[in-house]
């Protein structure tokens, strides 16, 4: 690994330079960070280039594989996690990221999230919550917390909202983290941990879109929804000591599940190998 | 000159034969879920494919998933399919669409019950002829192939395997129920006697690969995944360089490239057998099942004197017109029978144009087409 380098110059080296800039997102989006997040981490990973696929969904979100020079696809709206398991699968060897929006992952994608956990696939998840769905402009998602007011509710959300970590976790995920924007070295630990872990991880990425949910929540600037995640965000240590009544409106982040459970494809491999070393030595 | 092996023969159900025949042609990926009248293919695949070194069977949470981890497997370079039934078809559209505009190569084989919505989850049906060819949204081209007997149903998986390499596209198999859940005796072909088709990967260095760049077939070579060559894949309309473009001129090139790809190759993809259709005064035009009541039917037209003859479509689509064409040079009477309310006859009547006269014969309830009821038809005139 080269030395003395500069975060910018390591970005660098992943971007496509035969991709036309500049990108779609707008000027404070919060994706743009967790995408160099996850670049950096890929980089002290010391994973090369071409044993990385990112399987992307559809949305602001989804757009931001095509600026990265790995292996990227750009799926349907929801199905990611379906592309990538039929790429894990096919080849255990490369190391798959699922890059969602909440739209993405909790609304149509929720059956494939719960599975994909359920099923421990060796994927890692990574789940970009701005509360909105940003790239149709501004409708409620299943992570719009109650009470806010978007496109789709003028008169403020009814429904709970889904709390990615308590699915993930319920369903059966082997590790569990969430991070913000705001706080992004800590997003990059779990975010690297999350790459080296077996089994389907999950890391949840707070990241603000002031263009579609500031704005009509009274975070009209990037600056004021930064000033909000400062201020939501705690570790989950700190949380879990807080009573009762001062845990409202606060938001643990950190890392909530880390088992090291094999996954999916070494369990089935495994299974295939013994039975193919059976049949070998003339066994059914 | 060396003795040709003998054939290995087996008494086989047709959707047993889908899977002696994918494996065959090297299907190393099932990704599926449960459905009437196909399952049998699922349960056979998670029988074989653990068996195999490298196969993968996977029961994915439901048909979008399916064909998901399908199209993941296919970039990742697998022969990769899946099967359902109805249903599970519509919801596998949105993805076969994606296939599409990727030029990812799977098989898609769909045996048809009878609809709308649940419908008929048990009897024979053809009423997915036109979903086939239109279900997902956008213009695009698409093949689809048929079998009539379980022998078929070996032979035709191999083709469609091979259609999808060679041509980088999903290829829908369609059966019906009769063909899927008959038990007939079949020959398993030996290596070297069936031709197995794999796509063509690049062999120029990686940055000199453009994923979508236009070549003579107009099917770009296409690496599995991590194996050194980096690109984008996109359900958006792309340049050759696979980055999403509204452009026009770029726009106007990927579709026509998806476009002309299949339809110049006419001879390979049309397949049909032609029964004594050489002089026929009445044709029947039949797939599937019902083509073997139509060969029973036509016989016994020709001992009563009348000449005709059947037109067995084996693709369905792009439809077999040339084939049709000739036969509408002496055709007095165009016959098409299948089991619902007429989806291929309105491709007969396209093509046709008015030259003889088109009778069908249609079927919704959940009964096959018998030969009496085709050769009452042919006695008409
Ligand atoms: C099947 C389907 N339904 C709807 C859409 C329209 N659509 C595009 S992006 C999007 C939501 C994106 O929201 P989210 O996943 O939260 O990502 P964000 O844009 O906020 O990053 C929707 C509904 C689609 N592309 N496909
Ligand atoms: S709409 Fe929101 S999520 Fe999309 S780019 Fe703009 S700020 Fe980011």
């Amino acid at each position: 690994m080269s030395k003395n380098i500069t975060g910018n110059e390591i970005i660098h080296q992943y971007l496509r330079h035969n991709k036309k800039f500049p990108h779609v997102l707008c000027a404070g989006c919060g994706h743009g960070i967790v995408l160099g997040t996850l670049i950096r981490s890929i980089h002290s990973l010391g994973i090369p280039k071409d044993d990385v696929v990112v399987v992307a969904g559809i949305g602001c979100s989804g757009r931001l594989a095509v600026y990265v020079d790995f292996n990227t696809v750009h799926t349907t709206h929801g199905r990611a996690l379906s592309f990538a398991t039929g790429i894990k699968m096919s080849n255990p060897k490369l190391h798959v990221i699922a890059l969602m929006g909440d739209g993405d992952a909790l609304s149509i994608g929720g059956n494939h999230l719960i599975h994909a956990a359920r099923r421990n696939i060796g994927v890692t998840a990574l789940i970009l919550n701005n509360s909105i769905y940003g790239m149709t402009g501004g409708q409620s998602s299943p992570a719009t917390p109650e009470g806010s007011t978007t496109m789709t509710n003028p008169y403020g959300q009814l429904d709970h909202s889904f709390d990615t970590v308590d699915l993930a976790k319920g369903a059966g995920a082997n590790y569990v983290a969430r991070g913000t924007v705001f706080h992004v070295n800590r997003l990059e630990t779990v975010m690297v941990e999350a790459l080296e872990r077996p089994g389907f991880s999950v890391v949840e990425a707070i990241t603000p879109c002031h263009t579609q949910y500031g704005r009509k929540n009274k975070y009209k600037t990037p600056v004021d929804m930064y000033k909000w995640l400062k201020s939501t965000a705690i570790t989950v240590e700190r949380y879990n000591e807080l009573p009762e009544e001062k845990r409202e409106g606060r938001m643990p982040i950190g890392v909530f599940v880390d088992r090291q459970q094999p996954g999916f494809e070494e369990r089935y491999y495994a299974m295939q190998d013994g039975f193919l070393k059976r049949s070998a030595r003339g066994g059914k | 000159m060396p003795r040709r092996k003998k054939r290995t023969e087996i008494f086989a159900l047709g959707n047993e034969a889908v899977v002696q025949g994918a494996l065959l042609a090297g299907c190393s990926f099932y990704g599926g879920y449960p459905i009437t009248p196909s399952s049998e293919i699922m349960e056979i695949m998670a029988a074989s494919l653990p068996k195999i070194e490298g196969g993968v069977f996977m029961q994915m949470e439901d048909e979008i998933a399916s064909m998901g981890a399908v199209i993941g497997a296919s970039l990742s370079g697998r022969k990769a399919m899946t099967a359902t039934s109805g249903p599970g078809f519509s919801l596998m559209q949105e993805n076969l669409g994606y296939a599409v505009m990727a030029e990812t190569p799977l098989v898609l084989v769909n045996v048809m019950r009878g609809g709308p919505s649940t419908g008929l989850p048990t009897s024979p049906a053809q009423s997915d002829v036109q979903q086939a060819r239109w279900g997902t949204h956008g213009d695009h081209p698409i093949i689809v192939l048929s079998a009539s007997d379980v022998q078929e149903c070996l032979d035709m998986t191999i083709t469609a395997f091979n259609m999808a390499e060679k041509y980088r596209t999903p290829v829908i198999l369609l059966l019906d129920e009769v063909t899927a859940h008959t038990r007939e005796k079949i020959e398993i072909p030996n290596e070297g006697e069936y031709e197995v088709f794999s796509r063509t990967v690049p062999s120029m260095p990686p940055e000199w690969y453009r994923p979508y760049e236009e070549t003579v077939r107009g099917v770009p070579p296409m690496p599995p995944i991590g194996s050194g060559y980096r690109f984008h894949v996109t359900g958006l309309t792309h340049d050759r360089n696979g980055f999403p473009t509204q452009r026009p001129e770029e726009v106007v090139e990927l579709m026509d490239r998806i476009h002309r790809k299949i339809d110049q190759f006419f001879y390979d993809i049309q397949l049909v057998e032609e029964i004594m259709t050489d002089d026929c005064d009445v044709c029947v035009i039949a797939y599937g099942s019902v083509a073997r009541s139509a060969e029973l039917a036509v016989k016994q037209a020709r001992s009563h004197g009348v000449k005709a003859g059947l037109l067995k479509l084996m693709t369905l689509f792009p439809y077999p017109r040339r084939h049709t064409e000739k036969i509408l040079a002496h055709a007095k009477t165009l016959v098409v029978p299948e089991m619902n309310m007429g989806q291929m006859s309105r491709e007969v009547k396209r093509v046709n144009m008015g030259h003889a006269a088109v009778r069908t014969i249609n079927r919704v309830d959940g009964q096959i087409v018998t030969p009496s009821e085709i050769f009452k038809v042919i006695m008409q005139g």
